[in-house]
């Protein structure tokens, strides 16, 4: 089966910052993501766990999005202004996908 | 009732025990805990059955001009406050503005659950209160917000530290504005102010009988959080900050005591507006902190907030506040 070369982009960032990030996003015009929770972790300052948080605070997510090549750069810059003061993990991987269309 | 007596009565009640055996469980390592998703039914509940009944009061008694001054009030503590609680921070702590600011953020702005407990310990004594403290709660959720984003700015540059952000300040009053909590508090009071007594008393078997003990189990877990929040957090408070966390509701008390003097609110209205000025978010203004000073530690005014006052004011604060509210309340 022929498959296609794509970049999927994997974000973990702070809940609060979840409806900015997506509508940056939005205006890259990444065809599509995908938000999932994250449980528990250990960043730069200490460990962190989903368990026993009241509100959004403290609570992180993951977002993964798979794009096509030429929009990596303006999409990078965007995310990384956004997220130059907030706590947050950005990689990017190459991989391949079947419907080259969707992305 | 002297403050001894109601202090004894407040902390025996069942709610604040089952908040007490949540903190101990917590403390101890208990393996203990309340789902997230029924968690969060039981605000929504609460929030519900609490906003609701606000608004069917008002629905009895109509607008009024002293309605509008408690609302101006209020609004103007929750600015106010903000600005007394950073000037203590940085005078007694060593805390940078940002974090002092992001802190007088969450003691400007209410908890809804200290309100909720305060209602029911007006309620156990028999007291009225007017139903529109219920929108009160929700008007001095924000303002506190404005005046901590500019202590910060004004700190930050006088530091020398650069908090320029992207985050316009209405954008983040809008979210607070249009949080869960208050969302459903206001709605239900609407609803419950256009449906009136009536309407009370077709949904009273859910809304009305089961409170009291679906608010003892949300204090349960309420004690759990608070308690893994002290156990986690507490190391990273310095003497004069946890000191804050005690002394502040205290002068936010005194202060909406003198402001609730001319308002002329009953006693159990006037021991409700006090109780609001002394607590301290934990749910909306960290979230939005997280937002606009993303630089400011959330384990220090996240502990302080709900590790340290909102436990105080659950037990010992609610009481005095009815203390103080005894003193200058409308006979």
């Amino acid at each position: 089966m022929q498959t296609h070369p794509k970049k999927r982009l994997e974000l973990i960032i702070e809940a609060p910052a979840l409806n900015r990030l997506l509508d940056i996003l939005d205006k890259q015009e990444v065809s599509g993501y995908t938000v999932m929770p994250v449980l528990a972790g250990r960043g730069r300052q200490g460990r962190w766990s989903r368990d026993g948080l009241v509100g959004m605070a403290g609570q992180m997510l993951m977002v993964v999005c798979v794009t096509s090549d030429h929009r990596v750069p303006a999409l990078l810059e965007a995310v990384s202004k956004f997220l130059a003061r907030q706590i947050g993990i950005v990689a990017i991987s190459d991989v391949e996908v079947i419907r080259t269309e969707h992305f | 009732m002297s403050p001894i007596d109601l202090a004894l009565a407040n902390i025996l009640s069942p709610m604040v025990l089952f908040f007490a055996l949540g903190l101990a469980a917590a403390l101890a390592r208990s393996d203990l805990t309340v789902p997230e998703q029924v968690a969060k039914f039981l605000a929504l509940y609460l929030m519900m059955s609490i906003g609701f009944k606000g608004g069917v009061e008002v629905a009895k008694t109509g607008l009024t001009a002293r309605m509008v001054w408690v609302m101006v009030a209020g609004g103007a503590l929750s600015l106010f406050i903000p600005v007394l609680a950073y000037g203590i921070l940085r005078r007694i702590s060593k805390l940078s503005a940002i974090d002092s600011a992001a802190i007088a953020a969450h003691y400007g702005s209410i908890s809804v659950v200290t309100f909720v407990a305060g209602t029911q310990a007006v309620a156990a004594l028999g007291l009225p209160y007017e139903g529109y403290m219920v929108a009160l709660a929700a008007v001095m959720e924000t303002p506190a917000i404005v005046s901590a984003l500019l202590l910060a700015h004004r700190g930050a540059v006088r530091d020398g530290a650069d908090v320029s952000s992207q985050e316009s300040t209405s954008a983040l009053m809008k979210e607070i504005a249009l949080n869960a909590s208050v969302v459903i508090l206001v709605g239900s009071f609407i609803i419950g102010w256009i449906t009136g007594p009536s309407g009370l008393a077709r949904i009273a078997p859910f809304i009305v009988d089961p409170f009291f003990g679906i608010l003892c189990l949300f204090l349960l877990d309420m004690g759990l959080v608070a308690g893994r929040g002290m156990r986690e957090g507490l190391k990273h408070l310095s003497w004069p900050v946890l000191a804050f966390g005690f002394v502040m509701p205290l002068i936010s008390a005194v202060i909406a005591t003198v402001v609730a003097w001319p308002l002329g609110l009953s006693l159990g209205g006037t021991a409700l507006f006090i109780t609001l000025a002394a607590s301290a978010s934990y749910i909306a203004v960290p979230a939005a902190m997280r937002l606009a000073l993303p630089e400011a530690r959330p384990s220090i005014y996240l502990t302080l907030s709900l590790g340290v006052t909102f436990p105080f004011n659950l037990t010992i604060g609610i009481p005095l506040y009815l203390a103080l509210a005894a003193l200058v309340a409308a006979r």
